[in-house]
């Protein structure tokens, strides 16, 4: 697991000037949690798809901080779901089981998708309860 | 590499495979969120990739290479996220790829033949490499021709993917003066439809993205007007490139060593032939996401574009003056990215002009 929201960055030479797409993003952000907090539409911003320069995607991390929440998730890989410092607006990094990154996202939503529990899921933890229950005979007095 | 124990799963979806392995519902979300980045499809679409893969039935796909260097291969099988394509390419039924099974000899072509005729109209052909039609005994594989070989397994096919440039327009075979009479796919079969997935290599997850666009919705992804996927090949590297500001601002790199180079401006006058070019490096990039030839430095060769090998010279900027650029942008007041299409339709009716003339590489432009 990486520790760091933040990518390792090679040691490209780029003019400080390279912001061209941090502004534009973190207003999209904006705009998005404008639209989150008046229809309580969420949206998604895929990272992967946004032409960034040597050190741009650093920029918006750090930009948008790290705020109260952080969860992780074991599902394929690790994935690391964080609130910004910006309430709503969240950062969901998905994993492989080799570490390598497979998908970034922003997020701007109350609570993203990925953390609640699935009812397929919960169907299929209820049918294991119930067997685990029967295994020991029904008897919750047993050590 | 499929043997008949992989029959039985043959019927099963994909939702059903995933959920025989004990794989959760969210673990699936998160397969599809990165499946969606993967196929460069936008976020909103993850509950229909969802809907689609859950019910997406395992494809027989047979593989054939002709005159190639294996770099296509390579790139597929160094795809980076191992998690996501081993569950896609544990649902394909790949029954036949020269370098990749352990069957050899009669085996290996009896088993094309048996998955030829088991999946008749169904399959998946995948074909790398260019076709030579020179002479027949250019290239061959257990004695049958490229030309033969191709027709007779098109036949079944559901629709053929060209992988890499060569299968997709010719490539380096097909280079001036064509020693082999190299041709593509698109050359030779007119009665299937076919999806050109550029590249010299292709960047691996488009090859499995347009995989899985196959596997996803069964159905082709949209074409641009020579064969490519929009989702990947719909913007030019130009368009989406981060040094573009420089090349706006009429900043360019004269040299690999000035300050230009060093202060990583734009590659233009170096031959980069970003403008004319379509391809996903600039946003999916390569080796992991890390970078992409520009971000090293050095110019596009525009190896996803037809006959690039002839283009007149890797290090010899695109004919159009540099002085006039700025103009340009300036009239196409529509925006950066409609400015890049303009500069790129232009360039393009340039570079043909340069291939009708048959410009070849000399030893001054790779000196220049
Ligand atoms: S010419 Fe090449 S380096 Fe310059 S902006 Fe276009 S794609 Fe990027």
């Amino acid at each position: 697991m990486k520790q760091s929201i933040v990518s390792p960055q090679f040691n490209i030479q780029v003019e400080n000037v390279m912001t061209w797409n941090v502004k534009p993003l973190l207003h999209e952000i904006r705009h998005s949690l404008n639209r989150l907090i008046e229809t309580g539409e969420s949206s998604v911003i895929d990272l992967r798809s946004i032409p960034l320069a040597p050190g741009e995607e650093e920029k918006i991390l750090t930009a948008l901080g790290r705020g109260e929440l952080r969860a992780e998730l074991d599902a394929l890989g690790k994935s690391e779901i964080i609130e910004t410092q910006y309430a709503g607006v969240w950062l969901i990094s998905h994993y492989n089981e080799n570490e390598e990154i497979i998908g970034r996202f922003i997020e701007v939503t109350v609570m993203p998708d990925i953390l609640c529990s699935q009812s397929a899921d919960m169907i299929d933890a209820s049918q294991r309860l119930a067997e685990a229950l029967q295994d020991t005979g029904g008897n919750n007095e047993g050590g | 590499m499929s043997d008949r124990k992989n029959t039985a799963q043959a019927d099963l979806t994909l939702g059903e495979v995933l959920r025989k392995r004990g794989i959760s519902r969210r673990s699936f979300l998160k397969f599809c969120a990165a499946t969606a980045s993967m196929m460069a499809m936008p976020p909103s679409m993850v509950p229909a990739i969802a809907a689609a893969l859950e019910k997406a039935r395992r494809p027989s796909v047979i593989w054939l290479s002709f005159q190639e260097c294996t770099g296509c291969t390579e790139s597929l099988t160094r795809s980076h996220s191992t998690t996501i394509e081993s569950l896609i390419f544990d649902h394909i039924s790949l029954d036949y790829h020269h370098t990749l099974q352990a069957a050899a000899g009669t085996h290996a072509e009896a088993a094309r033949i048996a998955s030829m005729e088991e999946n008749f109209g169904k399959y998946l052909l995948i074909v790398d490499g260019s076709i030579p039609m020179g002479n027949p005994g250019y290239s061959t594989i257990a004695g049958v021709s490229n030309h033969d070989m191709l027709m007779e397994t098109a036949k079944g096919a559901a629709a053929v993917i060209a992988v890499g440039t060569c299968a997709a327009y010719g490539g380096i075979p097909h280079a001036d003066p064509n020693p082999t009479g190299a041709v593509s796919v698109g050359d030779l079969i007119k009665d299937k439809p076919i999806i050109n997935v550029p590249g010299c290599p292709p960047i691996p997850v488009v090859i499995t993205g347009v995989l899985t666009h196959f596997l996803t919705f069964g159905e082709l992804p949209e074409l641009d007007h020579i064969g490519r996927p929009m989702a990947f090949y719909g913007k030019s590297i130009h368009d989406r490139c981060y040094r573009r500001p420089f090349y706006d601002k009429g900043l360019f790199a004269e040299t690999f060593d000035d300050e230009g180079a060093k202060k990583g401006w734009c590659l233009y006058k170096l031959g980069c032939k970003g403008p004319t070019t379509y391809n996903a490096c600039a946003t999916t990039k390569w080796n992991d996401g890390t970078s992409f030839p520009i971000e090293a430095g050095h110019p596009c060769l525009g190896c996803s574009e037809p006959d690039f090998w002839d283009g007149g010279g890797f290090y010899k900027a695109l004919s159009m003056p540099t002085e006039n650029i700025t103009q340009n942008i300036i009239y196409a007041a529509a925006g950066a990215a409609a400015a890049g299409v303009a500069v790129g339709a232009l360039n393009r009716a340039k570079k043909s002009k340069a291939q009708a003339t048959h410009q070849k590489v000399k030893l001054e432009d790779l000196n220049k």
